[in-house]
């Protein structure tokens, strides 16, 4: 099986390539990279001319719920949704149910994932035992069952003495030790950011300083160590000052943003918008100015969605008991595509915080268009116009605060290991 | 004039204008509730259902004295707890009682932004908010000013002291909004764990001693202190210290204009958040505000679900 995408705009940020260029994908695999490959032979010819051609994207942080909560999302529409998007791995998150601590749970996600799903699914296991905060999961046979980091996700892990050892623990095996970083005593319920919009409301609120604080133990921890720590979902500017002086010590910390924490504030709360409530929760104008100066400066290193799908029964209940979370995979490219457009980063910057910096951040061996690699490509229509409509959403789930807004760019075609898993009609 | 709005969810929606036609308008069906026979036909045939959520003794009464003394079926429905809880959805049950052709909900629920939550969800059903979590207690604010009024004679010019636990407090919210609204200054004092942040921002004058908040006060407003806390206390040492220092006493009391008058949503916690030489001094309106809440609410009823063809 010859396939050659011609004419396209190929953007590699991993071999600093910006060039047009031809592709050829040979079995599944990317075999040539050149000026006009001659179509003479192809079993498929694809015309990008004027598209990008990118490495396919890869998202970090994903909920797929799958198992247990299937009637939320599972890994086949979760990766269908992940196609749409542009992106051909996800990094998953453990918060199943049963929670993924083991090498059987392990292996059904990269499973499912690689027979019935659009999309690689590398998961991210628990760092201690059911989730519980307490013993440390079985790290070593987990990473050779697949998994590429470990994180309590959405529970904070309390004791420093256990995230210290898992830090230890795991870096005997390179492994990352992923940090979803908000003290929950200081936390103290808070429901949205803790500031003049949630005194208005009269929701409690969820202060900087529990996202600052647990991000400065552990990265105290990680400078101790020598671990690799990977901080979720940044959202305030502490965090980013926090980060970008410890990377500039040398401790081994790379994090991400969410394009919602770098496209929406506090106020899209009003209302007592449940799509708008969020952990961490949306902040205000200038840390949203922070997360585009740390994605400038390569503070942040990754732009990952924390793809929450919940179903309407979770979402429509009063705020306070309403569920966590948005879908994003079908928005994140629009949305970071925002930030060129704004003159924050420039297209490769772009597309590497989507693609090779993600992927190295938890070692996950894709990102890249070298000869060799696996043909995972996202060929993206950066001018396509098209507005949020939750009706047609791939994701089971419909919770975003994006519904009815505009948004520009999107993936026209991609292909996972040579193959298609999404083609925009 | 006309009244705009379909809903009352909070002071913060209401103009001047709106504010003053619902004065106006209680004070002209103040007369009603003197009379021998309190009861007048305006609301015949409308069904008013009062939902509560949270416990109301105070509140509830007073929306279905309301309701009564303008000839409306008043029903009340005391659930527990939110829909997750409960097992049914507040949307379900609110939507339930619509679909008996209620014309007005008046619902209490310990969750902010519940009432906004029903407005949205409702199509022919009118909402007024009894009181959402921390947010806002419009009707209470409204009956607030207006005895305020009745004091003053106006309230733009005046300065009013709030004082209690104001982060917890839907009373001090609605009340900020709609003084601000009516050009009074509006101060608000309590140990700085009851202040949360951005207050200076929403117009108020932020004080942690009270001492400071009374002097020269028009009005003072006392905030009921909630004596039991589930899993301990860091809002304050103990009752027998706030009262100490944040307490309205005999003292402290002359500190603000000799006019000036004590104000209270209650239930009161004697010895607590105000002496009971304070409370049932001379300078003490208080049962006038529950007279005046009957009032209020005959008004707002009226607003919303009057002015049909047998007016």
């Amino acid at each position: 099986m010859k396939i050659l995408i011609k004419n396209g705009r190929v953007i590699d940020p991993s071999q600093e390539i910006d060039a047009n260029l031809d592709i050829l994908i040979e079995d599944g695999c990317i075999t040539q990279l050149d000026n006009d490959i001659d179509p003479l032979g192809m079993d498929e010819v694809i015309d990008a001319n004027g598209l990008l051609v990118t490495p396919g994207l890869i998202d970090i942080h994903v909920h797929l719920r799958d198992p247990g909560y299937e009637y939320k999302e599972d890994i086949v529409t979760g990766t269908r949704s992940a196609a749409a998007g542009g992106f051909t791995s996800l990094a998953c998150m453990p918060n199943t149910n049963p929670v993924n601590d083991n090498k059987a749970l392990t292996a059904y996600m990269i499973n499912k994932g690689r027979i019935e799903g659009s999309a690689n699914v590398y998961p991210i296991c628990t760092i201690t035992k059911s989730q519980k905060g307490k013993s440390l999961v079985e790290m070593g046979d987990l990473k050779q069952a697949g998994c590429v980091g470990f994180s309590d996700d959405g529970l904070n892990v309390d004791c420093g003495e256990v995230v210290r050892r898992a830090m230890e623990y795991a870096s005997g095996f390179d492994m990352p030790i992923i940090a979803h970083a908000e003290d929950d005593a200081i936390k103290a319920g808070g429901v949205m950011n803790e500031g003049r919009v949630s005194t208005e409301l009269g929701l409690t609120g969820n202060t900087w300083v529990a996202e600052a604080a647990t991000i400065s133990r552990d990265l105290l921890l990680a400078e101790l160590t020598g671990a690799r720590l990977h901080v979720c979902h940044i959202s305030t500017r502490r965090a980013v000052e926090l980060i970008r002086e410890a990377k500039k010590k040398g401790v081994r910390v790379t994090c991400e943003v969410t394009p919602h924490h770098f496209t929406l504030t506090e106020e899209a709360v009003r209302g007592y918008d449940v799509n708008a409530k969020m952990g961490p929760p949306l902040r205000t104008d200038d840390d949203v100015a922070a997360m585009k100066e740390g994605l400038a400066d390569g503070t942040i290193d990754a732009i990952a969605t924390d793809h929450a799908p919940h179903h309407i029964d979770d979402k429509n209940v009063e705020f306070n008991v309403a569920a966590n979370g948005l879908v994003g995979m079908e928005t994140a490219l629009p949305l970071t595509l925002r930030l060129v457009e704004e003159k924050i980063l420039t297209l490769n910057q772009a597309i590497h915080c989507l693609t090779a910096k993600p992927a190295q951040a938890l070692n996950i061996p894709r990102g890249t268009l070298n000869i060799g690699s696996p043909a995972d490509i996202a060929i993206i229509d950066p001018e396509l116009k098209w507005t949020v409509d939750t009706t047609k959403m791939y994701s089971k789930a419909h919770n975003t605060p994006f519904q009815g807004c505009e948004m520009t760019g999107a993936a026209m075609l991609t292909l996972r290991d040579g193959k298609t898993t999404f083609e925009r009609k | 004039m006309t009244f705009a709005h379909k809903h009352i969810i909070g002071t913060q929606q209401l103009s001047k204008e709106d504010i003053e036609l619902i004065l106006e308008t209680a004070e002209s069906f103040k007369e009603i509730n003197q009379r021998e026979i309190k009861k007048v036909p305006t609301l015949r045939g409308k069904t008013i259902i009062n939902l509560f959520y949270e416990n109301s003794t105070r509140t509830r009464t007073s929306f279905e004295l309301a309701g009564k003394r303008m000839s409306a079926d008043t029903i009340n429905i005391s659930a527990s707890g939110s829909s997750v809880t409960k097992g049914e959805t507040l949307e379900d049950t609110a939507k339930n009682i619509e679909a008996m052709d209620a014309d007005v909900i008046v619902m209490r629920h310990s969750c902010s932004g519940a009432p906004d939550y029903l407005a949205q969800r409702l199509t022919t059903c009118s909402v007024i908010n009894a009181g959402d979590g921390f947010h806002e207690h419009p009707s209470q604010a409204l009956l607030d000013l207006m005895t305020i009024k009745e004091h003053k004679g106006s309230i733009a010019g005046l300065t009013v002291a709030i004082i209690g636990d104001i982060a917890r407090s839907r009373v001090a919210r609605s009340n900020l909004y709609a003084l601000k609204t009516m050009g009074a200054t509006v101060r608000l004092a309590g140990p700085p764990t009851m202040l949360p942040p951005g207050l200076k921002e929403m117009g108020a004058e932020v004080y942690t001693d009270i001492n400071e908040a009374i002097k020269d006060a028009d009005v003072i407003i006392m905030l009921r202190i909630q004596m039991e806390r589930e899993g301990g206390n860091t809002l304050m040492p103990t009752l027998r210290e706030y009262a100490q220092f944040f307490a309205l006493n005999t003292e402290n009391v002359k500190l603000a204009k000799p006019d000036a008058i004590v104000m209270h949503p209650g239930p009161l916690n004697r010895g607590v958040e105000i002496s009971s030489y304070v409370a049932d001094g001379e300078q003490n309106v208080i049962l006038e505000q529950v007279e005046n809440g009957v009032a209020v609410r005959m008004a707002l009823l009226y607003l919303l679900a009057g002015g049909t063809e047998e007016e």
